[in-house]
């Protein structure tokens, strides 16, 4: 059964500044099976955030149906954990209450909290850092902390808005490698939004690539690549190629359009 | 730097100004009953305290009842405006219809000043504490009304995101994300409120009461006892300056989380 499915999308945004409507994303449709580590990838402003946030339930789309699971959407909920760009922790909380919030607001006691959060603080290597307040963090611990925070909830799918993107090179290559060995070990359904061509080639086992203003489904590729995912392979760069292409000649399409 | 250099700076301002009083007080520029030397002001106040040679007459030895009564006033009309302040300013920051209802009603009562209820508070309330706990309350409520809805206003939304995603109902997340993101501000009101507080109930006293630290000091002023006046302003900025450290001690103990992220942490 398919975990997440979005039928039909289409969202309009209406400028009332400027008295007209603006269409933000047209007739996206797209399944994204159980397990699935789904990257949706297309430039700034193509929607791919916005569909993000209607699977999340923090937007609703004008026209179109999303499910999770088979139960239509109608708000956000702990079956959908996510990670956002900027980590979002709660600054007056220590890493551990910040892992455990969920269970804080389940009305769990605090014994019981502090050894729950424990399993996922040695998951995505935190130890050490339990009683460390956010502002004490490094930007790469923060999102690791977010990524616990999601993963404890033990949510069907994890939704992921660029987590990595203000991450230096180095971070960034560290936590993809992480995030591949937990989404493997925990066998979860990963929505994973991503400007990056190459980061969605390394994490990947489908790429939606996007067309921007208004947003459609350009098209989708399976990436059946061994893990770990070797950038300088010709496969790799076979596909990465072809991505390529399709920015490419979708960008010429819009100066065209422009000029015209 | 060292703890008790640090300690000593805090302490050469007043020093010097106690100084320089003492000897225009003794240098006879003005007569000695209408600017009393600090040494004298601190013998009467010692006598008020401690009851020990009469110097301030009916006065003596009562300072502790006169401070208790004055501090219970504020506790009580300050702990009413805490209370109603933070519930009501976190109701306005989070529900718009709320602020449309009751806002420009606040914002009218605002600017009124807390003094010019006296009369309407003795028709009230009569004199005794009421009038004052009255004032009291109308002094504190108001900056803690209006830090609290700001701090409301000004949460993070993307944590409250984070918390709806987690789960979270509107109730949970005003008490575990609006109030602690709101806190810092509302701590910001309380020490402004605190001060308006005792500020309030020594005027309360002055008028609508017979006892307390602004009874005593309003009545040492009919009878030409500036060295009590003099003393009974120190006794109010004592207690109000020991009132504010504790709120401070509160908040640094509640707001512990902010010393890695602010300024306040390059205080020893």
């Amino acid at each position: 059964m398919a975990s997440i499915e979005l039928r039909n999308i289409t969202k309009v945004y209406s400028d009332a500044k400027r008295k007209r409507d603006l269409l933000a994303i047209d007739d996206v449709s797209l399944t994204v099976e159980r397990n699935e580590f789904l990257c949706l990838l297309g430039s700034s402003g193509c929607g791919k955030s916005t569909l993000l946030n209607m699977i999340a339930g923090f937007e609703k789309p004008t026209k179109g149906t999303v499910t999770v699971g088979g139960k239509p959407v109608d708000g956000p909920g702990a079956d959908r954990g996510m990670v956002f760009q900027q980590a979002n922790l709660m600054p007056w909380l220590p890493v551990w209450e910040n892992i455990a919030f969920h269970l804080r607001l389940k009305g769990w006691r605090k014994a019981d909290r502090r050894a729950a959060a424990q399993e996922y603080i040695d998951l995505v290597g935190l130890k050490g850092f339990e009683s460390h307040y956010p502002a004490e963090l490094s930007g790469g611990m923060s999102q690791r902390v977010g990524i616990a925070r999601a993963l404890l909830m033990n949510p069907q799918v994890i939704l992921m808005d660029e987590p990595f993107a203000a991450l230096d090179a180095q971070t960034k290559m560290d936590m993809q490698e992480e995030l591949v060995a937990i989404w493997q070990k925990q066998r979860c359904t990963i929505v994973f939004v991503t400007h990056s061509v190459d980061e969605a080639l390394v994490l990947g086992t489908q790429v939606a690539v996007l067309t921007s203003r208004p947003g459609r489904l350009r098209e989708r590729i399976e990436l059946d690549l061994p893990r770990p995912r070797d950038i300088t392979s010709p496969r790799f760069n076979d596909h990465k190629r072809h991505i390529l292409n399709l920015i490419r000649e979708e960008g010429l399409q819009q100066r065209q359009v422009a000029a015209a | 730097m060292t703890a008790l250099s640090k300690s000593w700076e805090r302490a050469v301002v007043p020093v010097l100004i106690l100084a320089a009083w003492e000897i225009v007080s003794r240098s006879g520029l003005l007569p000695a009953a209408l600017l009393p030397a600090p040494s004298i002001v601190l013998h009467s106040w010692a006598d008020w305290v401690f009851g020990f040679d009469e110097t301030a007459q009916a006065n003596s030895g009562r300072w502790l009842a006169d401070a208790l009564s004055s501090a219970v006033r504020v506790a009580a009309g300050y702990g009413i405006a805490v209370a109603s302040g933070v519930l009501l300013g976190i109701a306005i920051g989070w529900w718009n219809w709320v602020e449309r209802a009751i806002e420009p009603t606040i914002q009218m009562l605002r600017p009124v000043p807390p003094v010019s209820w006296i009369p309407v508070a003795i028709i009230w309330f009569g004199i005794a504490n009421k009038p004052a706990i009255f004032l009291v309350f109308l002094g504190a409520v108001f900056p803690i009304l209006m830090n609290t809805i700001h701090g409301v206003k000004t949460a993070d939304r993307n944590l409250i995101r984070a918390a709806s995603m987690m789960g979270a109902t509107e109730q949970q997340l005003l008490r575990h994300v609006v109030f602690p993101a709101a806190l810092p501000s509302i701590f910001a009101g309380l020490r402004i409120g605190i001060g308006a507080a005792w500020m309030l109930t020594v005027t309360a006293e002055m008028v609508a009461v017979k006892s307390g630290l602004g009874y005593v000091l309003w009545d040492s002023y009919y009878f030409l006892r500036y060295d009590l006046v003099l003393a009974a302003m120190a006794s109010i900025g004592l207690l109000g300056y020991a009132t504010d450290a504790l709120i401070k001690l509160l908040m640094s103990a509640a707001l512990h989380w902010q010393h890695a992220s602010t300024l306040q942490s390059r205080e020893g």
